[in-house]
């Protein structure tokens, strides 16, 4: 006599969003268009920065963590849209909708995965921001990592509600940055200074209230989050 | 003790769904016992699809009532929809990701025992076990169909929604869909059915529900 088949033991939240994530990686590994964009995208928004404020290199300098941030936040809008097109294709999104998979588990495992996104991004613009504009970390790598973890985080949880609403709208590309950039202003303030505060030096000791004013914009940004995305995408 | 089904799987009083101003489903009733097959028929744009969407939880009902095995579809959706599959013109597959790895995330997500022991059966019931490693991105419409219903079989529904499941297969893929429904139905799962191949559909429903213009008529 044979034992019958195991029951399913469908996994809690945190391990549905790490499936989402994981997908999420997979297919930007398959088709690594979304990640090369991304990249020559910023890289050649931070070189029209750096010509059209000529060769200044003191200013182009001092303005450096605003630069950077601004070539992550425009790129940003790209990877996001890009992170809901395969969703709509073939409705796939509405596929995991009824499996089903808890709305919020799929809103962590996106926004992650664009948070992962993000980073990736970020490495490769730090070497390029440091070369063009000719500026070094005063306070060390680490912390400038530290600031655009925070950043790409910031970007991402309120980058994922957009998307998902501006999938749905014919618009979606004009419709996405129209939401997105004015809820990102505060946060883009923040990373900018916590940026060039690390850049440049902290003499006033401004770094902590920054990074702390970054992780409150986290807190607020994720659970909201958390809260609406369930709505975006049934309604 | 396991509490026994529900002698009704589907029990819909005045369904209608509206998309702006228009009715897709005009106050549809629906009563359909557990184990039971339904035949939908229509012309296109009839509300075949907009029923089946309705049933499955994934678009809510403008006004009406129903409930699915017991459960109200206003309030249980999540509850619902873990007890019914619905294949639908939509493949919900990944076009860069291969055909195994488009069930791998759904067995995931579903908590499915040995998930890739689980995926080589229905990749070969569906007669897909040479294409498994393929990105869907090559797939003809007839493969993506077979993909779609191996996915849909993975969560071994009680209420088996199809909303033209002979659409775009050659003949060999209408057999091999004839016979995965009627071992579905063997299984004691529910079935409702829309095509437009009425003979096929008779051949496998008990039951069969006209709609013309949203509204229930008769055939």
């Amino acid at each position: 006599m044979t034992a019958p088949a195991p029951a399913p033991v469908r996994p809690g939240l945190l391990r549905s969003a790490l499936v989402i994530l994981q997908k999420d990686l997979l297919i930007e590994w398959r088709s690594r268009a979304r990640i090369n964009a991304l990249v020559f995208f910023a890289l050649s928004t931070m070189l029209l920065f750096s010509f059209a404020l000529g060769p200044d290199t003191r200013l182009l300098g001092r303005s450096a963590g605003g630069y950077l941030w601004l070539a992550i936040m425009f790129s940003s809008v790209l990877a996001l849209g890009e992170s809901f097109r395969v969703e709509s294709e073939n409705a796939a999104l509405d596929g995991l909708r009824l499996l089903p998979v808890d709305a919020r588990a799929i809103f962590l495992g996106k926004a992650a995965g664009n948070a992962v996104l993000l980073l990736i991004l970020a490495a490769v613009l730090v070497p390029v921001t440091l070369a063009v504009y000719d500026v070094r970390a005063l306070l060390g790598l680490p912390r400038l990592l530290g600031v655009l973890v925070l950043g790409c985080l910031a970007i991402s949880a309120p980058g994922t509600v957009y998307a998902a609403i501006a999938s749905q709208s014919r618009a979606r590309d004009v419709l996405l940055p129209l939401l997105l950039f004015p809820i990102l202003i505060p946060a883009l303030i923040a990373c900018s200074k916590a940026a060039t505060l690390v850049l440049h030096g902290d003499a006033m000791n401004e770094l902590e209230s920054w990074t702390g004013l970054l992780i409150g914009f986290n807190v607020a940004y994720w659970s909201l989050g958390l809260l609406l995305f369930p709505n975006v995408i049934e309604d | 003790m396991s509490t026994p089904a529900p002698a009704l799987a589907i029990d819909a009083v005045d369904l209608s769904r509206r998309y702006g101003l228009r009715w897709a489903l005009a106050k549809v009733n629906v009563r359909l016992e557990t184990g039971q097959s339904l035949l939908l028929t229509g012309h296109n744009g009839s509300g075949k699809t907009t029923l089946l969407r309705v049933l499955a939880g994934a678009v809510p009902a403008s006004t009406g009532k129903a409930t699915i095995f017991g459960l109200d579809l206003a309030t249980q959706r999540a509850a619902i929809r873990e007890r019914v599959g619905l294949l639908t013109h939509s493949s919900y597959l990944y076009e860069d990701l291969s055909a195994s790895e488009n069930l791998l995330i759904p067995a995931r997500l579903l908590g499915v025992p040995s998930p890739a022991t689980r995926i080589r059966e229905l990749l070969a019931q569906v007669g897909l076990e040479g294409r498994a490693r393929d990105a869907v991105r090559q797939f003809s419409a007839g493969m993506r169909k077979r993909l779609s219903i191996a996915r849909m079989l993975l969560k071994e529904p009680a209420l088996a929604l199809f909303d033209e499941p002979f659409g775009e297969l050659d003949p060999g893929g209408i057999e091999q869909m004839e016979s995965l429904i009627r071992a579905l139905q063997q299984r004691g799962s529910t079935v409702v059915l829309a095509t437009h191949l009425i003979e096929q559909g008779q051949s496998l429903c008990s039951q069969r529900l006209h709609l013309s213009g949203g509204r229930a008529t008769a055939a």
